[in-house]
């Protein structure tokens, strides 16, 4: 058993190995026979020779504001509109809520032509909010949100109505920190789709000194063919921080993806 | 938009109460309990009457930024986007009617026919992740120690940007990579392959990269399926004396089936829109090997700018989905049992 579930970790796990093996190594042909697996002597002269000969701080500048942004906002439009779709009454409720899930059905792709059409329009093409703003409205978001308040239990609202408190107060004081879990899940998801989002900046960013990590990466790929270990050190200044984040929240992470998979 | 949004794909609308065990028991969705009862006794009402419409006011406020948002970028781009298909339109001059004519022009178009064909067979890999990621989950279900490493271990991929994926399988490739290398070591090929550049492999060599990047993903769907199957049925089935295999093939299989369903819905909706592992790996080469129909609307789109044909493309592709959607989804509805 084990045997089966190692060799399936290998094929998964070790190309990320060679990746980093490739951005250590120092000398010699990056495809030699037999590739050098463990390089010696290990050197971080690709990681500092790539960050001096390329934007790469930038692009890392860059997709941290995307990704911050991205996160923040899309954190707030799904904490505001989940809210009175689990817990007001109001006409149209209902037929909001279906609406908002049933845009999954869209065919997205067709949507991602006028898209660009619309931010010229907005003369936003070549900014960072171009990269962010479609993707605010997130309907898993919502969808957990609007799960999240549903289960608060009634006696807190009323206690905080009893006290004064008017709508807004009510939802930022009270509503708010008793959904943080859920909040905290949508982060965490959120965050390796916004750091990763590759075809949508692609489109509309232009300038280089604007990509995320992303895009800048392939960019770099092609400037510097001829030289593998500076690109890999950049793929693999790119894939720290997702797999860090990844392996130290797993459990609330994996939780996150099986909640929309459940619902 | 642009990203990648599978996450959100896993979302179907379903019953509120499906909340993981955690939750469920202890606290009790209370759909349909909101505090209108209270609003007489307020004491905030004194002074301004705030009756339904100062309410729904501000439920719509609450509501107004995501509406806003998903109006602009998700239901206007679509609809118009369909009607787009029908006008040329080069974003410097005024769109022009030009009717079903751009449809026929697809009809003509050899490159829509390999993209059409390269895309049909991208869809072998819907099957292929299904299978192996089921057998995936019902390994790492079970209480092994250090299971939670394993799971890491295959989700990974799931997590890293698919550039660096591409990049990754692009130098495993190389005609002088370590993929070769095993290969000729363990003697099964005489020469190095040319995974990338010959027109006859290179489609099923980005397959391959697509199956191991999605594997994890559709792991963890079946997982979340296997917890939601009460364990009775499985323990009734043993009482009555079936053993593992029958277990498995009458009991979880057919249990399962609202997660096989899910997850080969969203599986055939990315293998027809597959772009990225394209992008990065092949550019859609050699040759046109491995162009593929999504491939085809964005060089379209953003490099000829022809949006309107773009958009054409952008229906028929839509249509396809549709199609493959439907048939799956009476295939695996089919003598299954409803158990929700």
């Amino acid at each position: 058993m084990y045997a089966l579930l190692c060799a399936l970790a290998v094929v998964t796990v070790f190309p990320f190995l060679w990746l980093l093996a490739t951005a250590l190594g120092s000398r010699g042909a990056v495809f030699a026979f037999p590739p050098a697996l463990v390089p010696h002597p290990a050197t971080l002269a690709n990681f500092a020779g790539v960050w001096r000969t390329m934007p790469v701080g930038r692009f890392f500048v860059n997709t941290i504001y995307i990704t911050g942004m991205g996160i923040v906002l899309t954190l707030l439009v799904s904490a505001l509109a989940g809210y009175p779709l689990a817990r007001m009454r109001f006409p149209g409720r209902d037929q909001i809520f279906y609406a908002i899930v049933a845009s999954l059905m869209l065919p997205q792709h067709v949507g991602l032509i006028l898209n660009f059409v619309t931010m010229m329009r907005l003369h936003l093409v070549d900014t960072y909010a171009a990269v962010y703003l479609p993707s605010l409205a997130s309907v898993f978001g919502i969808f957990l949100l609007r799960q999240a308040y549903l289960v608060v239990p009634a006696e807190i609202e009323d206690a905080a109505r009893i006290d004064g408190a008017g709508e807004l107060r009510l939802w930022a004081q009270v509503m708010l920190p008793l959904v943080a879990p859920a909040l905290a899940t949508l982060a965490i998801v959120e965050f390796s789709a916004y750091w990763n989002s590759f075809l949508w900046p692609l489109i509309v960013l232009k300038s280089p000194d604007r990509y995320p990590l992303a895009v800048g990466l392939l960019y770099l790929s092609g400037l510097f063919a001829h030289n593998t270990r500076y690109v890999a050190a950049g793929a693999v200044l790119m894939t720290v921080p997702v797999i860090a984040v990844f392996v130290a929240l797993q459990r609330y992470f994996l939780r996150g993806i099986m909640l929309g998979a459940v619902k | 938009m642009g990203r990648p949004r599978v996450e959100q794909a896993a979302l179907t609308p379903g019953p509120p109460d499906l909340r993981p065990r955690r939750t469920a028991a202890a606290e009790r969705p209370r759909e349909g309990t909101p505090p209108r009862s209270l609003t007489p006794r307020r004491p905030d009402a004194v002074g301004w009457r705030r009756g339904a419409l100062g309410r729904a006011t501000v439920a719509y406020l609450f509501l107004a930024p995501a509406l806003v948002l998903l109006a602009v970028f998700t239901f206007y781009p679509v609809v118009f986007g369909t009607a787009l298909s029908l006008f040329d339109y080069n974003v410097i001059s005024p769109p022009r009617y030009v009717g079903v004519s751009q449809f026929a022009a697809l009809w003509q178009d050899r490159y829509f026919w390999t993209a059409l064909r390269n895309s049909g067979v991208y869809l072998a890999v819907v099957p292929a992740l299904q299978l192996s990621a089921i057998v995936l989950a019902l390994w790492v279900r079970r209480p092994l120690r250090g299971i939670a490493w394993f799971r890491v271990a295959y989700y990974v991929p799931v997590v890293t940007s698919i550039v660096v994926v591409g990049l990754m399988w692009r130098w495993l490739y190389d005609e002088a990579g370590l993929l070769n290398y095993v290969l000729l070591r363990l003697h099964l090929i005489g020469t190095p392959i040319h995974w990338l550049s010959d027109p006859g492999i290179a489609l099923y060599a980005v397959m391959l990269v697509t199956w191991w990047k999605g594997l994890g993903y559709y792991m963890v769907i079946y997982l979340a399926g296997l917890e939601a199957i009460p364990s009775y049925y499985d323990e009734a089935a043993a009482l009555d004396g079936a053993g593992p295999a029958a277990r498995l093939f009458h009991v979880t299989i057919p249990l399962l089936r609202p997660s096989i369903l899910l997850a080969s819905t969203i599986s055939i909706l990315a293998a027809l829109r597959v772009f990225e592992e394209v992008y990065v790996m092949t550019g859609g080469g050699p040759i046109f090997s491995t162009y593929t129909i999504f491939y085809y609307m964005f060089d379209q789109a953003f490099n000829s700018l022809h949006l309107g044909y773009a958009a054409a493309i952008g229906v028929v592709l839509a249509a396809i989905t549709a199609l493959f959607s439907a048939v799956n989804f009476r295939l695996m509805r089919q003598g299954g049992l409803s158990y929700y």
